[in-house]
């Protein structure tokens, strides 16, 4: 599903990544963990096509397709789904008609009508009630004065309703106590397929207790300096990231 | 601009004199002809004034408008004019300058309230209109004041009577009909004591270079609130200078919503005298596009205790367009435990638009709680972003952002027929606004 090969990706002149490889499988889970500054969250802006980054060397493909090609609207009516670490909020825009409009523009981009507006609503509701969320936020302004875990739990909802086949989770954890991290981690683990994919970057090991990953990877000084199964998130937290820094030296 | 330009419009207010309302009455034939003399002494605004530095006037210099001697008996294209007529409001129109019966409903108003013709008023010998004309502002508030004191032809009169709540709104529809023209129309609206009512000012006019030039003196008497919306789509070939000015009594609410979309120049004076406890929220919309420049001129006098005031100014400039924002709080000495915030905020949409705001406050009373902020930006470039990763295209997120920092205002008017010719009057100056009523 997803192809990265050799990414080298750069700010301004400043090489962030350098040289990452990752070959994520439909179904598959992927924990990407590492140091503040290692480049997480820039490789997750790089997925999602956030503007200001340059690809300088390798290549990222999704589904066969050229990713860095595309525009970030087409990235995800293609379904590629990036739940940001930091939502923005979108005054004057409210979220059940965000919802409806990327739904709508993912549905024309696959040939298909507009969604019935009963249908919309039971879905809609149907997901709320999955995120334990109150039906009023639907209709407030896009995480417009939401505290941090409601904003998260939006991202979640957001992801549940599109239906994204690659989704791109960035420090979901972040913020949220334990009870909301639960909630988070259910309502993903609900939307979890055999052909859907999941890449999550997060500085903890805490969120993989509740979404058990396939593989953990470990990004230090932008490349992947680690792999392995649940286990090396254990072994993080136990020895800490300075662990693989200081292999990586030696 | 210069005592030079004044004099060629003195030049011509011989010709009507004689034809203007109210010459038979010694009180205004004496205010008018201090009001000529002030404006020959000074002329039009110059860039040199304080508060004119922004706007340059001297368009007016070029063109000669000239003023109706009588009502009008040209012929409006009607389906154009059915377009700004609110449904479920009491009507007054004034055509070029002149009330016009034909076109204002005013059926079955209840006899104790008054919506009228200014000038009839004053030739039937209306005694309670001395006591308020020219109390509001005066002659030497600036220049445009002393013009539209001395040449006023007509205007609304309307008067909300004590303990009086109204049932509909009232829209005053002020429509120029003539390329050149100048409309000067002078209003009074009264809410007495404890009276409750909404009037909406509504300027339109043909697709031509004209003039309007309106001043509504406004009082809201102890306890009476009162509710204006000042629409303004004129040409986008005019010159519009219309001032609201206001004197609130004790414990008085006064509500004003200021949408500034048309004229190729424009010149907005909010203005508000708030005693003992009154209450005063100032909102406005202005959007500007290709060459218009929209001037926003307000000024809240907090002269007692007690008195809050909220205020948002909100701006879109494209194009070459040019907004100015002029706000002054002034706080005077025993206007103790005043509560106050002032805001403007401005979007420029491209490099050659401009924004100048300038927010003061003037506090000589120590217990207040005052506070102002101003922002001129672009769009947000992470809400942009965040838009195009909900599949939104960036050419709608971008219209879809700067429309919903617009419509904030818009949403604040809860009458239906009102806010959907606001709205639509927004969605004209966007492009796509087919998919922005989607997302509505």
């Amino acid at each position: 599903m997803l192809n990265i090969e050799n990414l080298h990706v750069s700010v301004g002149d400043k090489p962030i990544l350098k040289g990452i490889n990752l070959q994520v499988k439909p179904g598959e889970i992927h924990a990407i963990m590492g140091p503040n500054g290692s480049g997480k969250s820039t490789l997750s802006h790089v997925l999602s096509g956030k503007s200001g980054y340059t690809v300088t060397q390798g290549q990222v493909t999704y589904e066969g397709k050229d990713l860095t090609e595309m525009a970030p609207e087409i990235r995800a009516r293609e379904g590629v789904f990036l739940a940001f670490q930091y939502p923005v909020e979108i005054p004057g825009v409210s979220n059940i008609y965000l919802l409806k409009a990327a739904l709508n523009s993912i549905r024309k981009h696959q040939g298909l009508s507009e969604v019935d507006a009963m249908d919309f609503l039971t879905l809609i509701k149907e997901k709320v009630r999955l995120l334990e969320m109150d039906e009023k936020f639907l209709y407030r302004a896009v995480n417009e004065g939401f505290s941090g875990g409601e904003k998260k739990r939006n991202e979640i909802l957001q992801m549940a309703v599109l239906e994204p086949k690659l989704c791109i989770l960035d420090e979901t954890d972040s913020g949220l106590d334990i009870d909301a991290l639960k909630v988070v981690a259910e309502g993903v683990n609900s939307i979890r397929s055999p052909e859907r994919s999941f890449v999550m970057i997060t500085h903890y090991q805490r969120l993989l207790d509740y979404i058990k990953p396939d593989f953990v990877h470990v990004l230090a000084h932008g490349q992947i300096v680690k792999s392995g199964g649940p286990e090396l998130a254990l072994e993080l937290e136990e020895k800490g990231y300075s662990w693989v820094e200081n292999k990586q030296a030696a | 601009m210069t005592t030079q330009t004044a004099s060629r419009y003195t030049a011509e207010y011989s010709k009507i004199e004689t034809t203007l309302p109210g010459g038979s009455l010694p009180w205004l034939r004496a205010l008018r002809s201090d009001a000529l003399k002030q404006f020959s002494g000074c002329g039009f605004p110059s860039l040199r004034e304080e508060e004119w530095r922004y706007t340059n006037v001297s368009g007016i210099e070029k063109n000669l408008f000239e003023p109706r001697l009588e009502p009008s008996d040209n012929q409006i294209d009607k389906d154009w004019l059915e377009n700004y007529r609110l449904a479920d409001c009491w009507q007054i129109v004034l055509v070029d300058g002149y009330y016009s019966a034909e076109f204002s409903v005013l059926a079955g108003l209840p006899e104790n309230v008054t919506i009228k013709s200014l000038k009839e008023s004053l030739e039937a010998g209306d005694g309670q209109i001395e006591p308020y004309l020219g109390k509001a502002v005066g002659i030497d508030e600036h220049s445009f004041v002393a013009f539209n004191t001395a040449w006023f032809t007509d205007g609304a009169y309307i008067r909300i009577p004590a303990k009086t709540v109204l049932d509909k709104p009232v829209q005053l529809l002020h429509v120029v009909t003539d390329p050149n023209r100048l409309a000067a129309t002078r209003n009074l609206v009264i809410a007495e004591s404890m009276a409750q009512a909404q009037v909406i000012e509504t300027y339109v006019g043909v697709d031509q270079a004209y003039l309007s030039a309106a001043v509504t003196e406004v009082f809201v008497e102890p306890n009476a609130d009162l509710t204006m919306i000042k629409l303004q789509c004129e040409s986008e070939k005019a010159y519009h200078f219309g001032g609201t000015y206001v004197k609130q009594a004790r414990d008085a609410r006064f509500n004003h919503h200021n949408f500034a979309f048309g004229s190729l120049l424009a010149r907005s004076d909010i203005h508000s005298d708030l005693s003992h406890g009154s209450e005063c929220h100032l909102n406005g919309l202005y959007l500007g596009v290709k060459r218009q420049h929209l001037d926003n001129h307000t000024r809240i006098n907090h002269l007692e205790p007690y008195g809050i005031s909220r205020e948002l100014y909100k701006g879109v400039l494209d194009g070459r367009a040019r907004g100015v924002f002029q706000g002054r709080v002034v706080v005077a000495e025993d206007a103790q435990k005043t509560d106050s915030e002032m805001n403007n905020r401005n979007l420029l949409l491209s490099n050659d638009a401009e924004a100048d705001t300038k927010p003061q406050l003037e506090i000589y009373a120590d217990d207040v709680k005052c506070a102002h902020g101003v922002t001129v930006g672009q769009l947000d470039e992470k809400s942009v972003f965040y838009l195009q990763s909900r599949c939104v295209d960036e050419e709608t997120a971008r219209n879809m952002l700067t429309f919903a920092f617009a419509n904030e205002m818009v949403t604040k008017i809860t009458q239906k027929s009102l806010h959907d010719l606001v709205l639509a009057e927004v969605l004209k100056r966007f492009p796509q606004q087919g998919i922005m009523q989607d997302w509505l």
